[in-house]
């Protein structure tokens, strides 16, 4: 089963959740956890894997070889994203805007472009104390393509039928949570009972409806704020399957970097029983 | 010498336009033979690479000079590459903006910004 955690809102506790989901469920059962959250995956500070294998995450990118190159123009034409320009007896190629999509190389007559792989980021694999796989995605300063960085994250750790993924999502509604979330059987929606949480929870399921997907509610910080969250998720069908309270000793031990579930170890059954929940909605 | 002008209407008399890449159009001025034309840009609604494709489209008109409020990166590197020098302005009609640059009363810029 793979269960995404995403919250629409940044700093709701998806992190919190999606760790904490993870511990209680390793001592029993296999569990890889993927920290999707490319431009800041912040996991491992409360996972503490060791990490044993890095990797490129790249993008292909043309390269033309002038000497072949028929100055046509057509990679230029049929580029979407308006990455190649041809003036002269040049052709220049700017790969802030390239999106790898090939079309030039396909559409070339002359041969002369060539795909070459250009790094996005890096990809960490390692494995925690308690057994479970881990492995993040972290896009190069300066780079703006997250989403191929989180499909190869995705792609490179093909999960046996007998464990459970955990995608921890960026936050927002844009390409790279929907890039994390797709293909999930869960999504868990990260949230906090004030106005701010309310009107991103409202976007965040907008996103995992369009897509289909079976979304439940954590509320976090439960107690603060008003009761409009538990109203929307009244109304609109949505189970709030977790409440985590504003509580300070929380609140400081995770400032530290200790999971929720090692600071109030009553938490693991209840993350346990909302997989079990999710298992058989979804499946 | 033949001119660009980023302007904000495909009119020979429009107002200069200071963006470059997204203005709606641009006149371009012939100084040997005083001809005159108003194009409109291909690329003024692009969501990206509006600069990069803005400067192939003049260069592909012949231009040796363009004048616009500032080039970007992309647009500088296609502009030079091909030889095309580039001058800033603030504002003025596009006859007026042909005489300052005549004149040397309009700064060159070599790198994009």
């Amino acid at each position: 089963m793979i269960i995404a955690v995403a919250s629409g809102k940044g700093g709701t506790g998806k992190t919190t959740a999606a760790t904490s989901l993870a511990l209680s469920l390793a001592p029993e059962q296999r569990v890889l956890f993927l920290d999707c959250d490319v431009e800041a995956p912040n996991a491992h500070v409360l996972l503490h894997p060791t990490i044993t294998q890095k990797k490129d995450a790249t993008i292909l990118q043309p390269v033309v070889d002038a000497d072949r190159c028929g100055m046509c123009g057509m990679c230029a034409e049929v580029c979407q994203y308006n990455a190649i320009a041809v003036v002269g007896q040049r052709v220049l190629v700017f790969p802030e805007l390239c999106h790898g999509c090939g079309s030039c190389a396909l559409n070339c007559a002359w041969g002369a472009i060539r795909e070459t792989p250009h790094s996005l980021g890096t990809l960490a694999y390692g494995h925690t104390s308690e057994g479970i796989r881990f492995a993040s995605g972290t896009l190069h300063v300066g780079q703006s393509w997250a989403i191929p960085v989180i499909s190869q994250l995705k792609e490179s750790l093909p999960a046996s039928a007998d464990e459970t993924v955990i995608l921890d999502a960026p936050p927002g509604t844009s390409c790279p949570v929907a890039e994390t979330i797709r293909d999930a059987d869960f999504v868990l929606l990260v949230t906090e009972p004030t106005p701010f949480g309310l009107h991103d929870l409202k976007l965040a399921f907008e996103l995992t409806s369009e897509l289909e997907l079976p979304t439940g509610v954590i509320i976090n910080r439960d107690g603060i704020g008003d009761a409009r969250v538990d109203d929307f998720c009244a109304q609109a069908g949505l189970p709030v399957l977790l409440r985590i309270p504003m509580d300070r000793e929380i609140a400081a031990g995770i400032a530290q970097g200790i999971p929720l579930v090692t600071l109030k170890p009553a938490y693991r059954a209840q993350l346990k029983e909302t997989v079990l929940a999710l298992a058989e909605v979804s499946l | 010498m033949k001119i660009a002008i980023s302007v904000t209407a495909p009119e020979q008399n429009a107002s200069f336009e200071p963006r470059f890449g997204r203005a709606a159009a641009f006149v371009l001025v012939d100084t040997h033979s005083g001809e005159q034309q108003a194009l409109a840009n291909p690329a003024a609604q692009f969501g990206g690479g509006a600069g990069i494709r803005a400067a192939e489209f003049l260069v592909r008109q012949g231009i040796d000079a363009a004048i616009s409020g500032a080039f970007g990166p992309k647009a500088c590197g296609v502009l030079r590459t091909s030889g095309v020098r580039l001058y800033r302005a603030e504002s003025g009609k596009p006859d007026a903006l042909v005489a300052g640059l005549l004149n040397g009363d309009l700064a060159e810029q070599e790198h994009g910004e």
